[in-house]
């Protein structure tokens, strides 16, 4: 039997801290004590109807308390998140956790570090920027509002770029970096697609290294099903075709094992 | 103790308690969670001759009480399942089943001949998958196809022959006895319930693949009603499955007529449910005074 376990966690805050996005404290008895950066919990609704488990990832990790940090988007009316955020101080949520690799820190440590983060990606790299030893630059894109960037703000540097250009650099996270002239021997990021594909190409030109977090959908979050495959560069050493597992063999990945 | 043990076509499991077929990879995954040497078998993810990368994503979507998947059939091949999956089963006291699948006749009868040397106890076979193109399928919607079929595996088949019957079908009985007289030891059902999902936002589909084969606790009443008609239809036990998540949804597939259970989508909600399917179901004999389970199979007439 290994450390993933599925167990009843209750509420111990919950804060509505932008547009649908919520911040929820859970008290564990045994996840958050063997939690890393950059890993996901699998969170069920209490809806019979709603089945799968949501997979969210860890914004932050209270080793001492045993307790761990969700910040998570509610997607719409009558979804499993907008259960998860009418939860109260005491109420009750079964977890599976934790899940997937998490971020390598020990690859930057000491290094000049990007902490990139976009949209619902922000939030799994503040738990990765703190526990970091590094020069430590992050480096977070919003549509329009921000959430959690004065949290990032006490643990290195924070450079923030909005579409609509509200705040910080008008454009994308690349734009901030760009405008910033901000250079770094590591990357460490999470976000959509279309982000991760530009990361990617940014590294591979500046010859640095970057690991980014992947997201798909998932049904057992454990590496049974195959139901969250990515497409790997070369033949998967598991799988033994193009595919890597999000679940297990990620979320993390070298961004030149996997294709976007 | 009441006894739990049954016996499929001379291979005496422990108890009924099994799982469903690409739902539990080889078993290493959840043996995180489950002690296999608690479980009647572990049936395997399927394997075809050669590593097969699958579907597009997304491979999944949620339905209310269920979920839809396309993952299409993904498996690292017969050679890497026979070094590295089967040595891993082989470390339990459990039953190995192995899911074979193909797109040809010739394929399924290469894995099958493959297995026959294998220590392997017994061989499902996939011919009901809706998720991909050729074979599958296309053997399990046609009657004579699948007569067919199950008389050439069972030419190469050293070990007792499971045939897996999918409900997308007009009349399962007729699929059932074509299996029976094509020689098959024993019938396996429900494969999944082909399905769509549609995405009104990105106006899409939910799934890559279009449709995919709807499973979950939805499905069960289709699947029970299904086990009892095929039980009234032919000779040869039936592993009975389709939304089982439960002891209680496990026995009225064993009332209906099924002499083994397998334990499905409600692995992924429940990473114990197949523990406490086994728990249950004793639990439900002890209390029932029930002295053999094999008392309630098909007891409901």
């Amino acid at each position: 039997m290994g450390t993933k376990v599925k167990e009843t966690c209750t509420v111990i805050s919950q804060e509505c801290i932008g547009k649908d996005i919520y911040s929820m404290w859970l008290q564990t008895k045994t996840i958050a004590g063997n939690a890393k950066p950059g890993q996901f919990v699998s969170v069920y609704t209490q809806d019979g109807g709603k089945l799968l488990p949501r997979p969210i990832s860890l914004c932050e990790i209270d080793k001492e308390k045993g307790a761990l940090r969700l910040v998570y988007r509610v997607t719409g009316k009558h979804t499993g998140t907008e259960g998860f955020s009418r939860l109260g101080a005491g109420a009750q949520l079964d977890l599976l956790g934790p899940l997937g690799n998490g971020f390598p820190l020990e690859e930057a440590e000491g290094k000049k570090v990007f902490l990139m983060g976009g949209g619902i990606g922000v939030p799994p790299m503040l738990e990765t920027m703190k526990q970091l030893h590094a020069q430590k630059m992050a480096v977070l894109g919003y549509r329009d509002e921000l959430f959690l960037d004065k949290e990032f703000a006490k643990n290195g540097d924070v450079y923030i770029a909005t579409e609509d250009g509200s705040a910080g650099t008008k454009g994308n996270v690349m734009d901030a970096i760009r405008e910033n002239a901000l250079e770094a021997d590591v990357i460490f990021a999470c976000g959509p697609k279309p982000m991760l594909r530009a990361i990617k190409a940014y590294a591979l030109e500046k010859g640095i290294p970057c690991w980014i977090s992947m997201e798909e959908r998932m049904a057992c979050g454990i590496g049974a099903c195959l139901g969250c495959v990515c497409q790997s560069t070369e033949v998967d050493s598991h799988s033994h075709v193009h595919n890597k597992r999000v679940c297990k063999d990620g979320p993390v990945f070298l961004s030149t094992e996997v294709e976007l | 103790m009441s006894k739990m043990s049954v016996n499929l076509a001379g291979v005496t499991l422990k108890n009924p308690v099994m799982t469903a077929s690409g739902t539990f990879g080889s078993g290493a995954e959840y043996s995180e969670f489950v002690d296999l040497n608690h479980l009647g078998a572990v049936v395997t993810k399927g394997v075809a001759n050669v590593p097969w990368p699958g579907n597009p994503t997304p491979r999944v979507a949620e339905t209310t009480g269920g979920m839809l998947n396309a993952i299409g059939l993904q498996n690292p091949g017969i050679d890497v399942f026979c070094e590295r999956d089967i040595p891993f089963l082989l470390k339990y006291d459990t039953k190995i089943i192995v899911n074979v699948c193909g797109k040809t006749t010739e394929d399924y009868c290469e894995v099958v001949e493959r297995l026959a040397n294998e220590p392997v106890d017994m061989l499902e076979i996939n011919v009901s998958c809706p998720n991909v193109k050729e074979g599958g399928i296309a053997f399990g919607q046609n009657p004579k196809a699948l007569e067919a079929i199950t008389k050439e595996v069972k030419k190469y088949a050293k070990q007792p022959v499971i045939m897996k019957l999918s409900p997308n079908v007009t009349d399962i009985t007729e699929m059932a006895r074509a299996a029976e007289s094509g020689g098959a030891d024993v019938v396996s059902l429900i494969n999944t319930i082909t399905g769509m999902k549609i995405d009104i936002n990105r106006r899409t589909f939910a799934l890559a693949n279009k449709t995919g084969g709807m499973s979950g606790p939805a499905v069960k009443p289709v699947a029970v009603r299904m086990v009892y008609q095929v039980a009234n239809a032919v000779k040869i036990p039936i592993i009975g499955m389709g939304g089982i998540a439960s002891a209680e949804d496990a026995l009225e597939f064993i009332m209906a007529g099924a002499t083994a259970v397998s334990v499905g989508t409600a692995n992924f909600i429940n990473p114990y449910t197949t523990q406490e399917v086994v728990d249950g179901m004793e639990a439900f004999l002890e209390k029932q005074k029930v002295e053999d389970i094999n008392q309630l199979i098909g007891c409901v007439k």
